[in-house]
């Protein structure tokens, strides 16, 4: 048998239905008469609805059904939940605004949906949708996150005085500005962190299907977590007990964040299902996915850094504010502030940390988390401030970090900011990284590029981030509305094969792969007789789903326990069958052995043995093999690493190439490393199209300019170097498989890499910070008037 | 999209006929553009007349022109060994219009006629000194466009060919908007017997235009030198999320210089 456990880069098996187009996403699905939904939205930021005027479109050819938020409103049907509660400073919850299905009153962004067609072709819904005729009153609006809190700024929802959701904070401030008030020297940056739009390939969509015999209903959906759905929407929306709501969520085209939330079009799909009595279809084209996916990140900060006289950090006070967009999404509230204050130690023993975030309300689309989720704004504010620590203080960028981490020997470490990390070495990671990017002969590079008008600069960035998520006592004590562990059960089936069912859900990752290889690793059975089942509530006990690098360590480990179990009840079958103690039997490589005999069976003739009972511990032991483990971690994991980018800029056009890049991550106990290679460089190559390319732009007005692929840049296979990409792993302590997570790591670690670079590229000009993403336009104005400047002198 | 007739005549004069007889219908070449119109709602035509049967494509290269029926893909031009030998930068052009599928279906005639302020033959036939025959009429290039989006046609009047002289040298270079990949610059220049001809797409509100300021420079010394100093009015340029017009007149001074430098 070819080694196919832990450590095997053998090729993914779901690749094969990916790559020939037999995949079966939501969109491919269709159920016996089913009708098609369209949603009218709003095309404007913020306006009263004075009426709707639904007369025209329902008379057009094909409509069935025109729902508006009045119509939901008759049912008591709830809006929207967010799943996260942050308490402000003075103890008091923050501001959570209703969040109505289809809009009640007034449209608070571009996209907000108003009203639902239901034909017969989704060509018929469309025309009709056109003829539904909404008079707005126009209100002015905010979009810009900045201008929230403005005084006089327009409100976004009545109730919510100065667009504030929260004002939150975490560390004591009057120590740090105390450390702050004796620091030889203080370091001061602004910066923003940039809006982005996930942009996963596959479009969401959603049927809603009500059986009119059982009254059961079922939704497909684009989830990367389907019994969060139903729990979100069956109790706090729809009202529809678990026992008679299923959430399938079928192969999944890609997701980052962005299909962990309950949207409004799943619970809209469902309703209607039942009230027009026929399966309900709803697809996103990608001008929708634009204005109505949740964005991401969008923070402004100002950051300082308290640091001595030989550059030792002494505390670390940040004030941020976060945009929310319109409305909160599941889990936005806890992004900017235990997914992201709470990793401001980042890799530095930096002893006290302030920091204050407000968040706020903006006429524009909600924002929640996207791929790293609060961790790349940490990184990116931390690794941007250390750089310009080396420039205002002329210590070297690398020896300032070297001089600053966590020593390897310093494990478990207490930050100041709530975490306790189990396991790094950052040392290690960074001299690595340093070596595989030539970094010592980078200026001879430089100079080359220099010859060839080329401004070529080098940056480095050490990060850290928090994921496995996440321990549930611990994030209920923050403000988590749920639990956050995982379940697998794991089946034998008579003869031997194995089936996992997980809680996970895999939207491009490689579960079918990576869990299966777990089973071979530790039951001894063949890839082959292992398949992995994830995506539907009516077949896997429950799951919280696949966000936050959580699947291999916290369902992994899931799966690990269940095994154990199966083990455990296998060593019972065998020592009745072959006559021993049990406390002599021992379990390898597929085989059940007694030990210090040739007395072995495998795990088949078990498994048969405890599904035929002929011969079996029937007074003590149950028959089947079939065993449920629900997992809850003690503590996050923590990857790290160190990112080096090679850049070189056109001075002429301001365009940065990247040239290299390199990438050496800790992410523990590696299962794939194919598909963990594959991870990171997905990560990083996103993190380039945040750094460089993606922007997604609000005008005055409250209209979302980047609104299409002709105007909003996704990065694409040439604005990507070949990655040079490494691990040196050490294990989580913490967990059975010591895997930390590989999902997110290269789009935390990666923007401020090539940010660095790019500044570094341009230090001739005195430049110190450049705001992502370092477009062409942006950085030749900095080079032409850098120029200018230097003829000038 | 919304409900249109579908008409693929089988003749220049049947579209020609199809077209005049109404106001409301939409001819189609490769529909590259007008596809996605249509799919975004943005038109409403009575019908379509797929001009892909009416024997509007080809390539005939003489010794001293290059001709291109209107229906003809940039895929094929991009490949033709004998444009690729009389005029190697109208092949290049061709090569690099939008990706793979576009170039298969994307047409030189639909894109004159839509004049796209962004378009990149709109430069090559400028630049080339190209005269746009149609069924009616041959147009010299300078009368040909009439600003964005806007052309000499009259109505009823279809592209047939185009004809391009073979200049001594020619290339063309552009800077690509990095979302849409159309170019916020884009300059044809082309060396004659009698001179330089620069045209510039991408950069201007009013389409496709002679830079003069690198015609009369370029013209004196076809080189990439010459092009130093001379400036780009940034009055008529385009301003968008992606690019200034001070960035844009800037940019036409350097995609010039890199033109020429590859001609």
């Amino acid at each position: 048998m070819p080694f196919e456990g832990i450590g095997a880069s053998v090729r993914r098996k779901e690749d094969v239905r990916f790559l020939s187009g037999r995949g079966n996403y939501t969109d491919d699905i269709n159920r016996p008469g089913q009708l098609y939904a369209v949603m009218r939205r709003s095309d404007r930021p913020h306006a009263k609805i004075l009426g709707i005027d639904t007369a025209a479109a329902s008379a057009a050819p094909g409509v069935v059904a025109i729902f508006t938020g009045a119509d939901m409103a008759k049912e008591e049907i709830g809006g929207l939940p967010c799943g996260w509660q942050i308490h402000n400073k003075d103890g008091s919850p923050m501001a959570e605004p209703p969040h109505p299905v289809l809009a009640v009153g007034k449209v608070r962004h571009v996209g907000d949906p108003v009203a639902v067609v239901i034909a017969d072709t989704k060509q018929q819904a469309r025309d009709a949708a056109e003829l539904i005729s909404i008079d707005y009153q126009d209100l002015p609006s905010v979009s810009s996150t900045p201008d929230a809190l403005a005084t006089g700024a327009p409100l976004v929802h009545d109730e919510v005085p100065g667009n504030l959701c929260y004002d939150w904070h975490i560390g004591d401030k009057a120590v740090v500005d105390g450390v702050f008030a004796k620091a030889a020297h203080v370091v001061k940056l602004d910066l923003v962190n940039n809006r982005l739009v996930p942009n996963a390939m596959e479009p969401r969509a959603a049927i809603g299907d009500f059986d009119t015999s059982s009254g059961d209903y079922t939704l497909y959906t684009t989830s990367q977590n389907p019994h969060v759905i139903r729990l979100l929407m069956g109790a706090f929306v729809l009202h529809i007990p678990e026992n008679k709501l299923r959430v399938v969520a079928p192969d999944v085209g890609g997701g980052f964040g962005s299909k962990i939330y309950h949207y409004a079009e799943e619970a809209i799909v469902t309703w209607a299902s039942a009230k027009v009595r026929r399966p309900v279809k709803w697809t996103a084209d990608r001008s929708e996915s634009f204005m109505s996916d949740a964005h991401g990140r969008d923070h402004v900060s100002t950051a300082e850094m308290a640091v001595d006289a030989d550059g030792k950090f002494l505390g670390l006070r940040i004030h941020t504010l976060a945009n929310m967009g319109a409305y909160l999404s599941t889990f936005a509230p806890c992004v900017p502030t235990y997914l992201y204050a709470t990793l401001l130690a980042g890799v530095y023993t930096t002893p006290v940390i302030y920091c204050e975030v407000k968040a706020v309300f903006t006429h524009t689309v909600p924002v929640d988390a996207y791929r790293g989720a609060g961790r790349p704004e940490a990184t990116f504010l931390l690794e941007r401030l250390v750089d310009c620590i080396a420039h205002d203080t002329g210590i070297d960028r690398v020896e300032l970090r070297r001089k600053n981490f966590i020593a390897a020997d310093a494990f478990p470490y207490q930050t100041p900011v709530a975490l306790e990390y189990d396991s790094g070495d950052y040392q290690t990671t960074l001299r690595v990284a340093l070596e595989n990017s030539d970094y010592a002969g980078f200026e001879a590079r430089r100079a080359e590029a220099a010859k060839r008008g080329k401004l070529r600069g080098i940056g480095v960035s050490t990060y850290l981030e928090a994921c496995g998520i996440a321990p549930s006592a611990v994030v209920g004590s923050l403000g988590a509305r749920a639990g956050l562990y995982e379940v697998a059960n794991i089946r034998v089936h008579p003869t031997g094969s194995v089936t996992v069912f997980t809680g996970t859900h895999s939207h491009g990752q490689g579960h079918e792969t990576t869990l299966a290889q777990l089973v071979c690793d530790q039951l001894g059975v063949p890839l082959s007789q292992v398949d992995v089942v994830h995506g539907d509530t009516a077949k896997i006990p429950f799951g919280m789903g696949t966000y936050g690098s959580r699947s291999l360590a916290v369902g992994g480990s899931a799966m690990v326990k269940a095994m154990d179990k199966i083990i455990a009840k296998g060593k019972k079958i065998a020592a009745h069958l072959m006559e021993a103690s049990v406390e002599d039997i021992e379990f390898a490589n597929n085989t059940f052995t007694v030990a210090g005999t040739d007395k072995s069976k495998t795990l088949t003739d078990i498994s048969l043995a405890a599904y035929v009972p002929h011969n079996y511990p029937i007074d003590v032991l149950e028959p089947g093999l079939d065993e449920t483990a629900f997992y809850d971690p003690k503590n996050f994991t923590f990857p790290g690493g160190c990112h080096v980018a090679e850049v070189e800029i056109d001075p002429e056009t301001g365009v940065t190439e990247v040239i290299n890049f390199t990438a050496v991550d800790d992410v523990g106990r590696v299962v794939n490393p194919m598909i963990v290679e594959g991870q990171i460089q997905g990560g990083v190559a996103q993190g380039i199209g945040q750094a460089l390319l993606e922007a997604a732009i609000y005008d005055k007005s409250g209209q979302l300019m980047s609104g299409s692929m002709m105007d909003y840049t996704m990065p694409r296979a040439d604005n990507l170097p070949n990655f040079n990409v490494a691990t040196e792993n050490t294990m989580c302590t913490h967990n059975p498989l010591g895997s930390k997570g590989c999902g997110e790591v290269g789009a935390i670690g990666s923007p401020p890499a090539i940010m660095n670079a790019v500044i570094d590229a341009l230090k001739q000009f005195g430049v110190r910070h450049i705001d992502m993403p370092a477009t062409g336009p942006k950085l030749w104005s900095i080079i032409h008037a850098g120029q200018a400047k230097m003829a000038a002198e | 999209m919304y409900d249109f007739n579908y008409e693929k005549p089988a003749s220049l004069a049947a579209a020609v006929a199809t077209l005049t007889g109404d106001a409301d219908a939409k001819a189609l070449a490769g529909g590259m553009t007008y596809i996605p119109v249509l799919k975004m709602r943005l038109a409403k035509p009575s019908a379509i007349v797929d001009l892909s049967a009416a024997g509007l494509s080809g390539i005939t290269v003489t010794a001293s022109s290059v001709t291109i029926g209107a229906m003809t893909t940039h895929d094929t031009v991009a490949k033709n060994a004998q444009v690729r030998a009389a005029i190697p930068a109208l092949a290049a052009l061709a090569g690099g219009i939008g990706d793979e599928a576009v170039r298969h279906r994307g047409t030189i005639g639909g894109s004159l006629a839509n004049n796209d302020p962004a378009a990149c033959y709109p430069s090559a036939v400028l630049a080339l000194g190209a005269t746009i025959k149609t069924n009616k009429r041959s147009i010299a290039a300078d009368d040909y466009f009439q600003g964005m989006f806007t052309t000499a046609l009259e109505d009823g009047e279809l592209i047939v060919s185009v004809e391009f002289p073979i200049p001594q040298k020619a290339a063309y270079e552009k800077f690509r908007n990095p979302a849409s990949r159309y170019a916020i610059v884009g300059v044809f220049v082309a060396k004659f017997a009698n001179g330089a001809r620069v045209a510039v797409t991408g950069a201007s509100q009013g389409g496709v235009f002679r830079h003069e300021g690198m015609e009369k420079a370029l013209s004196a010394n076809f080189s990439p030198d010459a092009t130093a100093g001379v400036t780009t009015d940034t009055d008529n340029m385009n301003q968008d999320i992606h690019a200034s017009a001070e960035y844009r007149a800037h940019l036409v001074g350097v995609v010039t210089k890199r033109a020429v430098a590859k001609a």
